[in-house]
C-alpha cells in the first residue's frame, strides 16, 4: 500500500504537511516522486518540480461519469496498487460522484454531481469511461431520464480537463463494433472544446490512470499524446519492441498451437495471433495487477485492446497479423534489430496519422471489414497491416 | 398515493432506473427499468466463434470471467470438443475465485452502505469496537488502537469537508439499527477489503494474464504449465496461487463471514421483507473433475423449486426457457404477447418510451431494454439464494449444514430465506464453501501435475476444416449473480446466431404477457417498506440483495443476421 494512512487530508494542508502529519518520512516521500518521474518517463532532472507540485496540491474535484460500458475499467482502477483505490479515494483527489462505489442514489447522487460541478466549475478533472450512443436522438443510454450525451456535455463544459479511461471513451469499443447497433462514439467525437487525453485499453492499467492524473496535478497540464489522444509517456512503444518473448520472434521459435512444445517453453505466439506488433500499449513494461503477470506472459496472444476499433482491425484474433518485418528464421537478429532501430521512430508517427485518423474515417464511414472464418493459415483479410508502421520503415 | 423514482441505482453494475408507487410508508406497485442497450449479439453475427469469448466477456466487467466461459461452452458444445481435466480445473479456479472476490466486493462495497452508517461509526468506542471484533472472531486487525487509528481517519476525512463518495449518503436515517462499534468495524472492513480483493484475483493474471478481463480460450486455457521454465505456469506460480487461496478462505471465515452474521442479527425484521417470486432455479456449477458437460459432477447442483416447495426440486430442462418482449422496448414478428425459446430468439429493437428527459416511465406499457424470461412460463428467481434453496433441498450436507448452523443462530426457520436478508445470507453461505473449495480444485490440479498431466487445452477441433458445415450449441454456468446460458448457432465457419440469457435478465426481468413481474419488481411489492420517499433506503437495501449487473442483462441478436432496424423514438 502506497502510504499506508491514518489521517484523510484536510482542506488547509499540502501534500507534505499531510503525509508529515501521518508519519511519512520526507526520504519516502521524495522516493514516490521519484517513481512517479520514472512512470511519467520524466528526466531525473525533472523531479524537484513533481515534489514542488505535490507539495503545494490540495485535493481536488474529480467527477466520473459512467457511460455506455461494462464497468470494466471502474474494476481495472479498484485494482490500482500505487497508490490504492482506498488512497485515491480519501486521500489523494475528492471523488465526488461515481456510481459504482458512491452511497447515494437518486436524487441525491444527482445533487452530489450538480453541487460538484457548480462549486468546483472550470477546475474539476472528468474522468469518463463508457461510450456515447449518439443514434435515434441517446436513447440506448439515459441516466435519471436524460440522454448520456447530455449529461457528458454539460459535465465536460466545466470541466478543468477531460480523461476518458478505456476503450468505450476511446472509440466505443465492443458496442461500437461493425455494425455498430447503437451508433456508439468515443468521447473525443463530442467534447471538442478542450483536449481528451485517453487510457487506451479494454481495460486499461490502473497505474496509467493514476500516474496521467498526477501529470495533471504536477505540471497544471495533461500529459503530451499521439494522434490517438493517448499519452506517450504510457504509449508510446509497440508491445513487440518490448516484449519478453521477442527474442523467440527474431530465432523463429514460435507456438504453432496452444500447449504444444513451444508454449511450454514460452515462445512467440505470432503465428498463434498475436497482435502485439501491431500494438502500442505499456502492458510488457507496466503489468498487470500488481506486477503480477500480462497477457502474452500468461500463454495467450494479444488482442491489440489499446487500438481503435480493434474488434474489427484485430480480428479474428487466432488470425496472423500480415507483413510483420523480419519474420522468419532466415533474418538474423542483427539485421532485425537494425531495421528496428531506423523503424520504430517513424513508427510512433506512421502509426498516430496512418492507424489513428484515416482508417479510423474509412471504418466509420462504412464497408464493414471481411472477417474469415479460418485464419488458421496465412495472413487475415481483416487485421491491419500495421506492421508497415513499426517495422518496415 | 405517492410516485417514487430511484434513477440511478447507484453501487451496482450499470445503469438501473426504479419507480414505485408509496402509499402510507408502503411499496405498493414497482417497475424496473433498464436504461442502457448495447446490441453485443448482433455484432457477433457473421464473426469467427473462437473470438465470441472476448466479445461476449465485454458484456460485463465485474462478471469479467462468466460470459467468456460460458461462450467457450457453448462453442465447444456445438464443436464437440472436451477440455481436458487440468484445463477445466484451471477454469474452476479462475471462475470461483472470480465469485468469491465478487462477493465480498458486493457485501462490502455495494450492498454494506445500506446497513452500515458510516458518520455513526464516529461515536464508537474503540475499546467496545475490539471487544465486538475480538468476540466474533480471531482476525489479528482488532486492537483498539487499530479502530482508533480508522475511526481517525474518517474523522479528519468528515472534518476536510470533502465527503467525495459519501457525500449525500443516508446517515443518521432511522432505518439504521447498528450500535456505532458495529458501525466501526464495519467500515475498517470496508477500507480493509479494498486491498484484500486486489490480492486475491490476480489468479486471473497468473492463469489468464490480467484481471479484469483475464483471457481465455475455446478448447481450454492458454496458460501453458511447465514445471521447469520461467515464462510459463510454474511452481513459482502455483506457490502465489496457493497463497492467494489461502488468503481468500481466511478473509471470507474470519472477516466477511462473521461481519455479515453481526451486522444481520440487528436486521431481523429484514427476515420477512422482500421474498418476491416463489419460483428458484440453478442450472449447477462447478463441476469436480473439470468436465462441465458431467451434471452429475457439479458442486452445486441444478434443479428447480416451484411455490417455496423445499420439499420437491424439478430436473431443469434448458427447451423450457423463453423470453417475453410484452413490456420491454422490442417487437416479435408474432406479436407482443408470445414467448420465443432463444434458438428461435428475435430481436428487434423498438423504442416505445417518451423522449428524454422524461419524468416516468409506469406510464407506458414498455418501460425497459431488459427481456423477461420465463420458465414453464413462470418467473423465477436466480442467484446466490436460487441456488443455496436448489442445494438445501436437494439434500447438499455443506450446504444444509451451514444454513442450518446460520438458522440456528440467527433464531429463524428456513422460511426466513425468503426475504432481502437471506439473499444476502445465502450469498455468504455460498463464499464460505467456495473459498474452501478453492482449495480442494487446486489441490486436484497440482495431483495431476505430479501424474504427469500438465495438459491444458484441445486442439482436436480447433482448425474450422474440422467443423461440421452446421453445428449449434448450449453453454451454461451458474454465474455470481445467478444461472446464465449462451446459446450459439455456426454455419460454414461462422456465427450464424448468438442468444445469451443472463442472471440479471431473470431477476430485473419486467411484467410478462400474463402481468407477472419479474423477481425485482415482486420483492419490493412483498411487505415492503419505504419510510421516507426522500431517502430510499429500503428500496437500496432489496436492489442490492440481488447484486444487480443490467450490463449483463440487455443484449439483442437479430436471429437471422438481418442489419437491426433502427429505431424509431416515437
Amino acid at each position: 500500500m502506497f502510504f499506508p494512512t491514518s489521517h484523510a487530508w484536510t482542506h488547509d494542508e499540502t501534500l507534505a504537511e499531510h503525509l508529515e502529519r501521518r508519519g511519512v518520512s520526507r526520504r519516502d516521500f521524495l522516493k514516490f516522486c521519484g517513481q512517479i518521474s520514472v512512470m511519467l518517463g520524466l528526466s531525473e532532472a525533472l523531479t524537484p518540480r513533481v515534489v514542488e507540485a505535490l507539495q503545494s496540491v490540495r485535493r481536488p474535484s474529480v467527477v466520473w461519469l459512467q457511460l455506455q460500458e461494462c464497468t470494466g475499467c471502474v474494476e481495472s482502477v479498484l485494482r490500482s496498487a500505487d497508490p490504492t483505490i482506498g488512497d485515491l479515494v480519501l486521500d489523494l483527489v475528492s471523488l465526488d460522484y461515481q456510481h459504482t462505489l458512491m452511497a447515494a442514489a437518486g436524487d441525491a447522487a444527482e445533487a452530489a454531481l450538480q453541487a460538484s460541478m457548480e462549486e468546483n466549475y472550470g477546475e474539476y478533472i472528468l474522468l469518463v469511461t463508457g461510450s456515447v450512443p449518439l443514434e435515434e436522438d441517446g436513447i440506448y443510454l439515459t441516466i435519471g431520464g436524460r440522454t448520456g450525451l447530455e449529461i457528458l456535455e454539460e459535465a465536460a463544459a466545466g470541466a478543468a480537463a477531460v480523461i476518458g479511461i478505456g476503450a468505450c471513451a476511446h472509440f466505443g469499443s465492443v458496442q461500437a463494433a461493425r455494425p455498430n447497433p447503437t451508433g456508439a462514439v468515443g468521447i473525443a467525437e463530442i467534447v471538442r472544446d478542450k483536449p481528451v487525453v485517453t487510457i487506451a485499453g479494454c481495460p486499461p492499467i490502473a497505474d496509467v490512470v493514476t500516474a496521467t492524473v498526477v501529470h495533471y496535478l504536477t505540471f497544471g497540464r495533461l500529459p503530451d499524446t499521439d494522434g490517438e489522444g493517448r499519452p506517450l509517456f504510457a504509449y508510446g512503444a509497440r508491445i513487440h519492441d518490448q516484449c519478453p518473448r521477442r527474442a523467440h520472434f527474431d530465432a523463429g521459435q514460435y507456438v504453432e498451437r496452444f500447449d504444444d512444445e513451444g508454449a511450454r517453453r514460452g515462445w512467440c505466439l505470432y503465428r498463434v495471433g498475436c497482435k502485439g506488433p501491431a500494438t502500442f500499449s505499456p502492458c510488457p513494461i507496466l503489468q498487470w495487477n500488481d506486477h503480477t503477470d500480462w497477457p502474452i506472459g500468461a500463454g495467450h496472444p494479444c488482442l491489440g485492446c489499446t487500438e481503435r476499433f480493434f474488434w474489427d482491425t484485430m480480428t479474428p484474433f487466432y488470425g496472423r497479423l500480415p507483413n510483420v518485418a523480419g519474420f522468419g528464421v532466415e533474418r538474423t537478429a542483427d539485421t532485425i534489430g537494425a531495421a528496428l532501430a531506423v523503424g520504430s521512430a517513424a513508427g510512433v508517427a506512421a502509426h498516430a496519422i496512418a492507424t489513428g485518423v484515416s482508417r479510423a474515417r474509412e471504418r466509420r464511414k462504412g464497408a464493414p471489414l471481411p472477417v474469415v472464418p479460418n485464419p488458421g493459415t496465412g495472413p487475415a483479410p481483416g487485421t491491419p497491416d500495421s506492421g508497415k508502421e513499426g517495422s518496415d520503415g | 398515493m405517492a410516485r417514487v423514482v430511484v434513477d440511478p441505482i447507484t453501487r451496482i453494475e450499470g445503469h438501473l432506473r426504479i419507480e414505485v408507487m408509496e402509499e402510507q410508508g408502503r411499496i405498493t406497485d414497482a417497475w424496473a427499468s433498464s436504461t442502457q442497450f448495447r446490441g453485443i449479439e448482433t455484432i457477433l453475427e457473421g464473426r469467427d466463434p473462437r473470438d465470441a469469448w472476448a466479445f461476449t466477456q465485454r458484456i460485463c466487467g465485474v462478471c469479467t470471467v462468466v460470459h467468456a466461459l460460458a461462450s467457450c461452452r457453448a462453442v465447444e458444445d456445438a464443436l464437440g470438443i472436451f477440455v481436458p481435466p487440468a484445463g477445466g480445473l484451471i477454469r474452476n479456479l479462475v471462475h470461483g475465485m472470480q465469485t468469491v472476490q465478487d462477493h465480498v466486493i458486493h457485501f462490502y462495497h455495494l450492498h454494506a452502505l445500506d446497513w452500515v452508517d458510516v458518520v455513526s461509526a464516529l461515536s464508537a468506542d474503540p475499546s467496545a469496537t475490539s471487544n465486538l471484533a475480538r468476540s466474533i472472531s480471531p482476525w489479528p486487525n482488532n486492537s483498539a488502537t487499530y479502530f482508533a487509528e480508522v475511526q481517525n481517519r474518517v474523522q479528519r476525512f468528515v472534518e476536510s469537508g470533502q465527503l467525495g463518495i459519501f457525500t449525500n449518503g443516508y446517515w443518521g436515517h432511522p432505518a439504521y439499527n447498528l450500535p456505532p462499534e458495529a458501525n466501526l468495524m464495519a467500515v475498517a472492513h470496508y477500507l480493509e477489503a479494498l486491498d484484500w480483493q486486489r490480492d486475491v484475483i490476480r489468479v486471473h493474471t497468473i492463469f489468464g494474464g490480467k484481471n479484469p478481463h483475464p483471457n481465455f480460450l475455446v478448447g481450454g486455457m492458454a496458460s501453458a504449465i511447465n514445471l521447469e521454465d520461467t515464462g510459463t505456469i510454474n511452481a513459482e506460480s502455483f506457490t502465489k496461487i496457493q497463497g492467494m487461496i489461502q488468503r481468500a478462505r481466511r478473509f471470507v471465515e474470519e472477516v466477511y463471514w462473521p461481519d455479515l452474521q453481526a451486522i444481520a442479527s440487528f436486521y431481523p425484521e429484514w427476515a420477512s421483507i422482500g421474498g418476491g417470486v416463489t419460483n428458484y432455479m440453478s442450472v449447477g456449477e462447478y463441476p469436480d473433475n473439470g468436465q462441465w458437460r458431467d451434471a452429475d459432477s457439479m458442486y452445486f447442483p441444478s434443479g428447480v423449486i416451484f411455490d417455496r416447495n423445499l420439499s420437491e426440486v424439478l430436473p431443469y430442462d434448458h427447451q423450457q426457457v423463453a423470453e417475453y418482449i410484452t413490456s420491454s422496448w422490442y417487437e416479435y414478428e408474432g406479436g407482443d404477447d408470445v414467448s420465443l425459446h432463444p434458438w428461435e430468439g428475435e430481436t428487434t429493437p423498438r423504442y416505445t418510451g417518451p423522449q428524454p428527459p422524461w419524468q416516468y416511465l409506469q406510464d407506458f406499457d414498455k418501460y425497459t431494454w431488459m427481456k423477461a424470461p420465463r420458465y414453464q412460463d413462470r418467473p423465477m428467481e436466480v442467484g446466490p439464494l436460487a441456488r443455496a434453496l436448489v442445494a438445501y433441498a436437494s439434500g447438499h450436507t455443506d450446504v444444509q449444514d451451514l444454513v442450518n448452523d446460520t438458522l440456528g443462530r440467527l433464531g429463524v426457520g428456513p422460511e426466513a430465506l425468503f426475504s432481502t436478508l437471506g439473499r444476502t445470507a445465502a450469498r455468504g453461505v455460498e463464499t464460505v464453501l467456495l473459498a474452501r473449495k478453492l482449495q480442494d480444485w487446486f489441490d486436484a490440479l497440482i495431483g495431476r501435475i505430479r501424474a504427469g498431466d500438465t495438459t491444458t487445452f484441445n486442439g482436436d477441433f480447433w482448425e474450422p476444416d474440422t467443423w461440421p458445415e452446421s453445428a449449434r450449441g448450449y453453454g451454461f454456468l451458474e454465474a455470481a449473480r445467478g444461472s446464465l446460458g449462451h446459446w450459439v448457432q455456426i454455419e460454414n465457419g461462422a456465427i450464424r446466431h448468438y442468444q445469451c440469457v443472463v442472471p440479471s435478465t431473470w431477476n430485473c426481468s419486467p411484467r410478462d404477457a400474463s402481468g407477472a413481474n419479474g423477481p425485482y419488481e415482486a420483492a419490493l411489492m412483498d411487505n415492503h417498506p419505504l419510510v421516507d420517499p426522500a431517502r430510499p433506503i429500503e428500496i437500496l437495501r432489496t436492489i442490492h440483495s440481488f447484486d444487480p449487473c443490467m450490463a449483463c442483462g440487455v443484449h439483442v441478436l437479430d436471429s437471422e443476421g438481418k442489419e437491426v432496424i433502427r429505431v424509431r423514438v416515437q
